[in-house]
C-alpha cells in the first residue's frame, strides 16, 4: 500500500463546491480520503508515521485538468509533437487527462488506431490520453466511420477534427447514426465555403493588414444548420472552440429548447482579440481566427452564464517551418497545454468568474460531456490532482515550453497562476523546481 | 346472399384492408398450401384468364411465384420484364397501361421501383392489379405470405410480439408487415440504426429500438430485412463489418428472443451481413424456405379473389 498525505492545502472541488483548508490522502491510485478535518491536530497537522507528506503550504489542490481538445501530431508529424512531449507539457500545465483529435497520419478511424493511442499513452505514463475517432472515414466528410466499434474500442466521441463535417446530409446521418449508440458528435463549426482562403477574422484589422478574411458568419451558419439537424435526429452534439457572439447565442437558445448540445471555447477567444495579430504575427493565426472585442466579451459572457460548458487548450503544435511564413501561408493553430491554467485563471483574477467556476470549466464539466470518470475530488476516484498557486506571477516564455512546438499566441504575456505539482493515479508526474521531487 | 368477403378491384396495399378481408385471404391461401403439396397441382379455376406479370424492376423470386400461382390455377401467363431505363416518364407508364388494356388482360401483377406507380397504372386499366412491390411503399403479397407462415406455425397472429430488424428505411416489406400485423392484433417492434429508420416510424404503429438485444427481448418472431449493401456502405451504415456486429442476427443476439421464436427473411439473404448462416439455416427455427412456399399459395388466393370481382366473372367460381 503506498499512501501520500497532502496537508495544508486549499481543497477545491468545483463539482461539489468544496473550497477550504484541509488535507487529502491518496492510497495507491485512488483518493482515499480528504476534508478539512483530515490529519488536523490541535496545533497543525498530524499524519500517521510512515506516510510520506506533501505540505502544500496553503496552495490549491484541485482535480487535475481535463483538456478536451488536443492535437498530438503523433503518429505522422512527430517533428511537431509526440505523446511524450505533449504528455510532459500537459502535466507541467496541471492537465491529467487530454482528449486527442483524430487528424493524425494515419487518421484515427479504425479500431487499431484507437488502440494505438491507448497503448502509447500507457507507455509514456504521463497525462492520460483518450482519443476522439473520425466521424467520417479518412476525415473525407463522405462515408461514416465505424462509430459503434470505435466506441467499443475506446473512442470517446466522433469528430472530423479541424475540419467541419460540411455536407448537410452526411452530418444528418452522422448525428443519427451516432444517436443509435448514444454517441457524441463534436463539430468544428465553420462553413468551409465561407472560410476558404481566409487568414484571419474578416474586419477592419484584416482590411488594414491586407489579409483576406474569414467572416464570423461562417461559424454561426454551420452551427445553426447543425442545431436543426440535432433537433431532427435527436443526436448529441458538441460545438468546439466557439469564438463569436451569434454562435454562442445560438447555443444558448438551443439549450433553452432542450437540445442535447454542449460547447467549449479556448483561452485565445476570451483572452485575446484580433488586434493581437498586430503586424502579421503568425503565432496568432488560429482556427477559428481571433475575433473582435465584442465577440471576446460574448465568449466571457457565455462562460459566465454556462452557455459554454468547458475550456479546452485547443493545443495545435506547429513547427517553425509552418509558422515562419507570410501570414497567409502560415499554418493555423497555437500550442496551449502549458498556458491553459494560467490564462483561464485570468477570468478569476479580473473578476469575471469565481475561482471554482473557472476550475469547473476545466475539470468535471468537460469530463461529464465525454463520460470520463475524472475531474472530481471523490473518495475512490482516481487520484488525478493538481496542486497550484493561483496567484504566482510569471511570464510566458514559449522557448521554455516542454512542448516540441513553441507557437504560442501568449508568448511574452504576464500571467498569474502556476502549477506546482501534478499527480496522476497517485503518482507525482510533475513537480515545479521549488517544490522538489 | 352473403356480402363479398373481399370487395376490392385491386390489391395495391395492406393499408385499407380490414382484418376480416386479410383473414379471408389467409384462409383461402391455407387451402392452397395443401393443394400445392399434391402431385396434381393444376386447377382450372382461372382457365381462359390472361395474367400479365409486368415487372419494371429485376426479380426472380416474386415473378416466378406469381407465374406459378397463375399457372396452377390454369390461367395463361405472360411475363413482361421492362427495363426502367427505357420507361422513365409517367406518360410511357400510362401508354403501357393502354397497350395492355387493348390486349384484354384480366390481372396485372406489377412491380415498379417508384412508390405509387402501381396505383397510377391501376387507375388507367380495366383489369385487376396486384401490387408486387412499388418502391418503398408496399409489398402486400409478401406481408400476407409472412402472416400465413406465422399463423400456420403459431396458430394466430393476435398477441404475438414481432421484431422487424434492419433496413426499414428502404423496405416496402416492413411497411406492409407493420400494417398487417397491427391490423391482426400483433405488436410490432422495429430494430435498426437511426440512419435506417424512416421519419416518424413509430407513427406507423411500432415501437422503435436501436439495440438488438433490447429489441429482440421476448419476441415471438424475428423478421430480418435485406440490406442493399451496394448503396449502403458509408452513407447509411459505416461498413458491413460494423453492421453485422451490431445488427446482424446471430445466436448471441437471438438468445434474447423467446426460445421458440421464428426467424424470417423475405429473401434474397445476404449471409454474414444481416443474418448469420447458421441462424438462417437453423432447421428448428428458421422458416425462410417455408415463406417461399406460402408465397405461391397466397398469390393464388389473391388471383382468385380479384378475378371473382371482375365484371366478366362467372358466379360459380371457387
Amino acid at each position: 500500500m503506498s499512501k501520500v498525505a497532502y496537508i495544508n492545502v486549499r481543497l477545491l472541488d468545483p463539482a461539489s463546491g468544496l473550497d477550504g483548508l484541509g488535507a487529502l490522502l491518496t492510497e495507491d491510485e485512488a483518493i482515499a480520503d480528504f476534508g478539512p478535518s483530515l490529519f488536523r491536530a490541535s496545533s497543525g497537522w498530524r499524519v500517521p508515521s510512515g506516510i510520506p507528506i506533501v505540505d502544500g503550504k496553503g496552495a490549491c489542490l484541485a482535480p487535475g485538468l481535463v483538456d478536451m481538445r488536443v492535437q498530438l501530431r503523433e503518429p505522422g508529424e512527430e517533428h511537431k509533437e509526440t505523446f511524450k512531449t505533449a504528455g510532459e507539457a500537459a502535466v507541467a500545465g496541471g492537465i491529467t487527462s487530454m482528449v486527442c483529435l483524430p487528424n493524425t497520419d494515419p487518421v484515427i478511424d479504425d479500431v487499431a488506431s484507437v488502440e494505438f493511442v491507448a497503448r502509447r499513452a500507457r507507455k509514456v505514463e504521463l497525462a492520460k490520453v483518450y482519443p476522439y475517432a473520425a466521424a467520417t472515414q479518412r476525415l473525407a466528410g463522405k462515408e461514416l466511420a465505424e462509430m459503434g466499434m470505435l466506441a467499443q474500442a475506446g473512442a470517446l466521441a466522433f469528430t472530423d477534427g479541424v475540419q467541419a463535417i460540411a455536407d448537410a446530409r452526411v452530418m444528418r446521418r452522422a448525428l443519427a447514426y451516432a444517436a443509435t449508440f448514444d454517441l457524441l458528435i463534436v463539430q468544428h463549426p465553420e462553413e468551409p465555403t465561407l472560410a476558404q482562403g481566409g487568414a484571419m477574422n474578416a474586419g477592419e484589422t484584416a482590411t488594414r493588414l491586407g489579409l483576406s478574411g474569414i467572416p464570423r458568419e461562417a461559424e454561426v451558419i454551420l452551427l445553426e444548420r447543425d442545431l436543426r439537424l440535432v433537433a431532427a435526429t435527436g443526436g448529441r452534439y458538441h460545438a468546439a472552440h466557439l469564438s463569436t457572439a451569434p454562435a454562442i447565442e445560438a447555443v444558448r437558445q438551443a439549450k433553452r429548447q432542450g437540445l442535447r448540445v454542449t460547447a467549449d471555447t479556448a483561452p485565445p477567444y476570451f483572452a485575446l482579440n484580433e488586434l493581437a495579430v498586430g503586424d502579421w504575427r503568425t503565432f496568432t493565426k488560429l482556427s477559428p481566427p481571433l475575433r473582435d472585442e465584442a465577440d471576446r466579451l460574448a465568449v466571457v459572457e457565455g462562460l459566465k452564464d454556462g452557455t459554454l460548458d468547458a475550456i479546452a487548450s485547443d493545443h495545435a503544435p506547429q513547427d517553425q517551418d509552418s509558422k515562419r511564413l507570410p501570414f497567409a501561408q502560415a499554418a493555423f493553430g497555437g500550442v496551449g497545454l502549458e498556458t491553459l491554467l494560467a490564462v483561464a485563471l485570468e477570468l478569476h483574477h479580473n473578476g469575471a468568474l469565481p475561482l471554482l467556476q473557472v476550475l469547473g470549466l476545466l475539470t468535471h464539466k468537460p469530463a461529464d460531456i465525454l463520460g470520463l470518470q475524472a475531474g472530481r475530488l471523490k473518495k475512490g476516484a482516481p487520484a488525478d490532482l493538481v496542486l497550484f498557486d493561483p496567484d504566482a506571477a510569471w511570464k510566458v516564455v514559449a522557448d521554455r515550453f516542454r512542448s516540441k512546438s513553441k507557437n504560442s499566441p501568449f508568448d511574452g504575456r504576464p500571467v498569474q497562476g502556476r502549477c506546482l505539482r501534478t499527480v496522476i493515479d497517485g503518482r507525482t508526474v510533475f513537480a515545479a523546481e521549488a517544490q522538489g521531487g | 346472399m352473403n356480402a363479398n368477403p373481399f370487395p376490392h378491384r385491386h390489391l395495391l396495399g395492406i393499408q385499407g384492408l380490414t382484418p376480416l378481408e386479410i383473414g379471408h385471404l389467409l384462409d383461402l391461401s391455407d387451402g392452397f398450401v395443401d393443394h400445392n403439396r399434391q402431385a396434381e397441382k393444376k386447377r382450372e379455376t382461372l382457365k381462359g384468364r390472361t395474367i400479365i406479370n409486368l415487372f419494371f424492376e429485376n426479380s426472380t423470386r416474386t415473378r416466378t411465384s406469381f407465374e406459378l400461382a397463375a399457372k396452377r390455377l390454369g390461367a395463361d401467363v405472360i411475363n413482361m420484364q421492362v427495363s426502367t431505363s427505357s420507361v422513365v416518364k409517367g406518360e410511357t407508364l400510362i401508354d403501357t397501361a393502354m397497350t395492355l388494356n387493348a390486349m384484354h388482360a384480366d390481372v396485372l401483377c406489377v412491380r415498379h421501383p417508384d412508390s405509387g406507380a402501381v396505383k397510377l397504372l391501376s387507375d388507367k386499366v380495366n383489369c385487376a392489379v396486384i401490387n408486387g412491390g412499388d418502391g418503398t411503399h408496399e409489398h402486400p403479397t409478401q406481408a400476407l405470405l409472412d402472416a400465413l407462415t406465422i399463423r400456420r406455425r403459431k396458430g394466430q397472429l393476435s398477441g404475438l410480439l414481432v421484431a422487424i430488424c434492419g433496413d426499414v428505411l428502404h423496405s416496402r416489406v416492413a411497411r406492409s408487415n407493420i400494417y398487417l400485423l397491427n391490423a391482426m392484433g400483433a405488436r410490432v417492434r422495429l430494430v435498426a440504426p437511426k440512419t435506417l429508420l424512416p421519419a416518424k416510424a413509430e407513427r406507423l404503429g411500432a415501437e422503435v429500438f436501436h439495440d438488438m438485444a433490447a429489441g429482440l427481448k421476448d419476441v415471438d418472431i424475428v423478421m430480418m430485412l435485406r440490406v442493399q449493401n451496394e448503396r449502403m456502405q458509408g452513407s447509411y451504415i459505416p461498413s458491413i463489418r460494423e453492421y453485422f456486429h451490431f445488427f446482424g442476427l446471430d445466436y448471441d443476439k437471438l438468445k434474447e428472443a423467446k426460445p421458440d421464436a421464428l426467424i424470417m427473411h423475405p429473401g434474397p439473404m445476404n449471409r454474414g451481413v444481416e443474418i448469420d448462416s447458421e441462424v438462417a439455416d437453423d432447421f428448428e427455427r428458421s422458416v425462410i424456405r417455408e415463406q417461399v412456399e406460402m408465397g405461391v399459395a397466397v398469390r393464388m388466393a389473391c388471383l382468385v379473389v380479384l378475378t371473382r370481382n371482375l365484371p366478366s366473372a362467372k358466379p360459380n367460381h371457387v
